[in-house]
């Protein structure tokens, strides 16, 4: 197949807690669940731990999508830290809509440890919905941004 | 022995450097009795030929300000990088985009309707400037606008930078006396890439204002309510760009009862300013209930512009979907 006759296939980064959503992950892949690769799951200590800044390097990098993940409200590993990233996410999505991105690129999802099979159907549904958004194709005017920027994000 | 060269350029902004620039009263006169001023065009007869006519490297200390608007702003850059030993993005159009860059929200044809057809302007034939137009006498130029605004790293090399809307005159001071000290041997440069002219904390960290535990149950405009003069200006759930600033002004604006704007740009080690301030914002708001927390943010009205004011060019996404568009 050409380039150009190849079906859109969407990238999407996910964040997950170490305690919940990871681990909801884990429970799917050990069930022997299938669900879409588009998803790049990224691993955080706390769905807190998530800096805004990753969302946009998500974006700016080629992302079509970002997914936020983390524990039940009232279930944090870290008592509240999930209600911060919350927060967070309804604001993100307000600075994101002033962007110019669809607000179906972001998406919140609270996973408890047992909840592998909701994990992998919520994923697969977050899939087809930015499939039918069409890719993002955030342009860097110049440049990439370079690498050393990667290094302080994630130092 | 020929006096070290000194060069000042001003590109999309809007002069306020310059003033910041002669604002250091006395201290000019050090400026001229070390260096040569030998391109200058705020301030005197220059022309672009002169500077070509330049060898590399000639000019010793070049601070340029403004962004990248038009490809005239990015041929002077270039030019100017060749000729310059230091090269210093002065001020915060240069550093990343300032209020220029701000444009990077819209797309250029709205940009450019804004500019021609709103109240404030009289164009009866509704007239859109051409980037060439033939007369008689021949082909007529004008620079061609950029689809987005960069700033000045995005198009040179920059040896150091300097932030602030404009910089600080003491800072200024700090500098000339620092660049001088350095060309007499008595001090040494920084290392290249390193911010010069500001401090390494946040504008909280000057602030004089009391702080308490933050917890905002509704955002406000400090124009239309009474602020507590002590007190934290966040803590009354005023929009304070504080806590992402770079610190070096000496918290000026909230020390007279304004909130922080974030002229001094991103505070050491702040990757993207908008992200640090929506992550600080965020935490602080005082509910777990997503219909609360909507309502509550609805008393922010642009919260882009809010935390994209000054860093829109320089920021990870560098502008908006729509301006990508064109």
């Amino acid at each position: 197949m050409t380039e150009e006759t190849k079906p859109f296939e969407p990238v999407i980064i996910g964040f997950t807690c170490n305690w919940c959503s990871y681990r909801a992950a884990d429970m799917a892949g050990t069930a022997r669940i299938k669900y879409a690769p588009n998803i790049r799951l990224i691993r955080l200590m706390c769905s807190g731990r998530l800096d805004p800044t990753f969302v946009f390097k998500a974006f700016a990098g080629g992302a079509d999508a970002v997914l936020i993940s983390g524990c039940h409200p009232g279930d944090c590993h870290y008592v509240e830290q999930n209600y911060k990233a919350m927060r967070r996410f309804h604001l993100l999505k307000r600075v994101l809509v002033q962007m110019g991105v669809e607000p179906g690129r972001l998406k919140l999802l609270w996973a408890s440890a047992a909840e592998g099979a909701i994990f992998a159907a919520e994923i697969n549904k977050f899939v087809e919905e930015v499939r039918a958004l069409g890719p993002l194709n955030w342009a860097q005017p110049g440049e990439q941004v370079s690498t050393p920027i990667m290094e302080e994000v994630t130092a | 022995m020929s006096k070290p060269k000194f060069a000042m350029y001003w590109a999309a902004s809007c002069g306020g450097c310059e003033i910041a620039v002669l604002n250091i009263h006395e201290k000019i006169l050090d400026v001229d009795a070390a260096f040569d001023v030998v391109f200058w065009p705020v301030a005197m007869d220059a022309k672009y030929k002169d500077v070509e006519a330049m060898q590399d490297g000639e000019i010793t200390l070049c601070l340029f300000n403004g962004g990248m608007r038009n490809d005239e702003n990015e041929h002077i850059a270039h030019l100017l990088r060749k000729k310059s030993k230091i090269m210093v993005a002065f001020g915060s159009c240069a550093c990343e985009g300032c209020i220029p860059g701000l444009a990077n929200f819209s797309s250029i044809k709205d940009m450019v309707d804004t500019a021609f057809t709103t109240l404030t302007t009289d164009n009866p034939d509704n007239i859109r400037p051409q980037s060439s137009y033939a007369m008689p006498e021949g082909n007529i130029t004008i620079p061609t606008l950029n689809p987005v605004l960069k700033t000045l790293d995005q198009v040179v090399d920059v040896d150091y930078y300097m932030p602030g809307c404009p910089p600080e005159s003491h800072q200024i001071v700090a500098v000339v006396d620092l660049v001088i000290a350095a060309l007499n041997g008595k001090a040494e440069l920084p290392p290249k890439g390193a911010t010069i002219g500001a401090g390494n904390s946040t504008v909280c960290d000057e602030c004089p204002r009391k702080r308490n535990v933050k917890t905002i149950k509704e955002f406000g405009r400090i124009q239309l309510m009474h602020a507590d003069p002590e007190l934290c200006l966040l803590e009354q759930g005023i929009p304070c760009n504080g806590p992402a600033t770079r610190s070096g002004c000496n918290g000026r604006c909230p020390t007279v009862g304004a909130q922080c704007i974030g002229c001094y740009g991103p505070a050491e080690g702040v990757v993207d300013y908008g992200a640090r301030l929506i992550s600080a914002f965020a935490s602080v708001i005082d509910s777990n209930k997503p219909d609360e927390i909507d309502k509550i943010l609805d008393g922010l009205v642009d919260p882009a512009g809010q935390f994209y004011r000054f860093n829109l060019a320089g920021s990870l996404l560098r502008s908006s979907k729509f301006a990508q568009k064109g």
